[in-house]
């Protein structure tokens, strides 16, 4: 069964008295597991997409079944709840808690679910580990180089073992050799069974993914399978 | 988990005030301020009600005290070496109040004479003696602890006996019992019939009485001996002698006070008018003037009437601007912090979760300026009653109040900035700069 399951998603924007159609009727299903890129220039709808699949905004019309569960009209708290529970998000800008540590910043996922100090700090040592920063647990953010930031966000995007994660122009801020380290992890989660969804402009990574969708006009253009 | 949560807010809001120390330490002044003025309108309000039952409980509330004041001097200068002063109360107002003023409980004439007292060959006590009759326990708290007070058998035969008070006693006759010995005072002996509690020192003493002081005035003065008021007149002199630039003058007091005690406080009032107009007709010159315990009380009740409004206006007024201003500063805070919202947002916080955390914020803020407002309030009051000269003083409750109106200011001008972090739309804050 598919983790993600669209049906006909819409999403029209509302621009004054002109209303903006971002996302026309998209379907879409993603296998647990898959590897996904979105590709397609801006004001294609990637992001809109992108925002619906995390549970971050609702659809004028179609369904979303995440998880086998209609998420497309469920309220702000459930809807919180989803984000928190089932989704990982890896943001281009990092989007850490500047006041917060490494383990701090793993453990905030955690800490909206509900777990207790002690098992959050232990799981989010765990998952730094893992990421590679055994010797940067108590670094604020400021400290670290945006690799390493990317390697917390990856981290905390995994902290409550979500269904799906979503990546969005993760290499986009980092250097080549950054980049690589944190495609290189990407493809280890792939490879240990994750479903990822990333948005790129990136074709080097897109190369990467199990599917490639491009989309045109709020539209799915082409879907590519890649058979490497 | 619970715990985790508040550790957890609290630390982050610690943090983040900390982050702009000056910022947040001139917000919380508003707070501070305000906190400060609850407290010491709470400490000079409580103050005052102190004194004022200490004073109803000192004077009595339906008492009426009639004092001798020395006239203004009138410029005779019949050039004259020996002039006798006559003025003040006699014996015959307090005759004359007793027998035509209605509604009067009791009336007592009191005689005050500061001299020294001795037993045996020990050093000499300076001791202010009240020449009264039986019933100055009707006007005054004292109350014979050993023995007996004075009695109308001792009044009626004039007889030398006199009730002291504790301080005089151990002063006295340190370890002796003084129960039955002799006190020696102006050539005569008096037997200890007495021991009597020691009033309180706020008892008003007259313009007079320190003139037959020893050396050194009244301000030795260790306590009361009592002895019938006949006694008093014939043993000791109402002429005071008084050398000066090689005349002689002297005055002539009889008594001191008159104390008129009413039925009811209700009676007072009239009571003294009437007062005022009978000694009016008794008396050429204005020698005397009415004290009214029950006046002072109200002047009292009015003054911290005043100081509550006053202070209280102040607390409010200091109360709301500090409160504007956090409300002001939180609204700042969660428009410098919108990404950090958007990013917990999208991490599976709740509306109620930013709530609670900006809510805390603003909590901690006030709360810590409560504290700081406890610190500095406890510390005016003092200053209040050192240099106004009022008593002051600070109860538990006052500061359980204060640390709850900070609370409470914290929660009402948290809850709208709280309010608009909670409702910001996640992906507009991610997105924000």
């Amino acid at each position: 069964m598919a983790v993600v399951d669209i049906r006909k998603l819409s999403k029209t924007y509302q621009l004054g008295s002109v209303q903006v159609p971002a996302l026309q009727e998209v379907d879409l299903q993603i296998e647990p597991g898959q590897f996904v890129a979105v590709m397609g220039p801006s004001g294609s709808g990637k992001s809109t997409l992108l925002n619906l699949l995390g549970c971050l905004d609702r659809p004028t019309s179609g369904r979303y079944y995440l998880g086998g569960e209609d998420v497309s009209r469920l309220d702000d708290d459930r809807l919180s709840l989803i984000r928190g529970k089932r989704i990982g998000f890896i943001f281009q800008s990092y989007n850490l808690i500047g006041q917060l540590n490494v383990v701090e910043n793993i453990q905030l996922p955690m800490f909206y679910q509900g777990f207790s100090e002690q098992a959050s700090a232990e799981h989010a040592e765990q998952l730094a580990v893992t990421v590679g920063l055994a010797d940067r647990l108590e670094h604020r953010p400021s400290e670290l180089s945006g690799g390493q930031q990317q390697r917390v966000a990856i981290a905390r995007a995994l902290a409550n073992d979500p269904v799906i994660i979503l990546a969005d122009e993760p290499t986009g801020n980092l250097d080549s050799a950054s980049g690589a380290e944190i495609l290189g992890i990407l493809d280890r989660l792939h490879t240990a069974g994750k479903t990822l969804i990333i948005v790129t402009h990136d074709t080097e990574i897109a190369a990467r993914a199990q599917r490639i969708i491009r989309l045109h006009d709020g539209q799915v253009e082409t879907e590519l399978a890649n058979e490497n | 988990m619970f715990l985790f949560r508040l550790k957890h807010i609290v630390r982050l809001g610690a943090k983040s005030l900390w982050m702009h120390r000056l910022r947040s330490v001139l917000t919380t002044l508003g707070i501070v301020f305000g906190v400060c003025s609850v407290i010491a309108m709470l400490a000079i309000g409580e103050g005052a009600s102190m004194a004022a039952q200490q004073t109803i409980a000192q004077l009595g509330s339906t008492n009426l005290i009639v004092e001798t004041v020395k006239p203004p001097e009138e410029k005779t200068d019949t050039g004259s070496q020996q002039t006798i002063e006559e003025y003040g109360l006699t014996y015959d107002d307090a005759e004359s109040i007793r027998n035509t003023i209605p509604d009067v409980q009791v009336v007592v004439p009191i005689r005050e004479i500061d001299h020294r007292a001795r037993y045996l060959t020990r050093p000499e006590v300076a001791i202010k003696i009240i020449g009264t009759i039986p019933w100055y326990t009707e006007i005054s708290p004292i109350r014979a602890i050993r023995g007996r007070f004075l009695s109308s058998v001792d009044l009626q035969y004039r007889l030398a006996v006199c009730v002291i008070d504790d301080r005089v006693a151990q002063k006295l006759f340190a370890f002796d019992d003084p129960l039955g010995l002799d006190v020696k005072i102006y050539g005569s002996y008096y037997r200890v019939v007495g021991i009597a509690s020691q009033p309180a020192p706020a008892h008003t003493t007259t313009a007079f009485g320190a003139d037959l002081a020893s050396p050194g005035g009244a301000s030795g003065v260790v306590g009361n001996v009592y002895i019938p008021l006949t006694t008093a007149k014939c043993r000791f002199p109402e002429l005071d002698f008084r050398f000066s630039g090689g005349n002689r003058s002297a005055e002539k007091v009889e008594l001191q006070t008159i104390t008129v005690k009413a039925d009811s406080s209700e009676q007072v009032l009239p009571l003294r008018d009437i007062l005022d107009a009978l000694l009016d007709r008794l008396h050429e010159k204005k020698d005397y003037q009415i004290v009214v315990p029950l006046e002072q009380l109200m002047a009292m009740a009015r003054l911290k009437r005043i100081y509550s409004v006053v202070l209280g206006s102040i607390a409010a007024i200091s109360l709301l601007v500090g409160g504007i201003g956090i409300m002001n500063i939180m609204l700042a805070t969660v428009s410098e912090r919108t990404r950090e919202i958007g990013i917990r947002r999208a991490l599976g916080a709740r509306k109620r979760d930013i709530i609670v955390q900006f809510l805390s914020e603003t909590l901690l803020l006030t709360l810590a300026g409560g504290v700081l407002g406890i610190i500095l309030g406890s510390i005016i009051p003092s200053l209040v009653a050192y240099f106004g000269n009022m008593p002051t003083v600070i109860t538990g409750g006052s500061l359980v109040l204060a640390f709850g109106i900070s609370a409470a200011v914290g929660i009402t001008f948290g809850l709208y900035p709280a309010y608009r972090a909670a409702n910001m739309d996640p992906i507009e804050s991610l997105r924000h700069e």
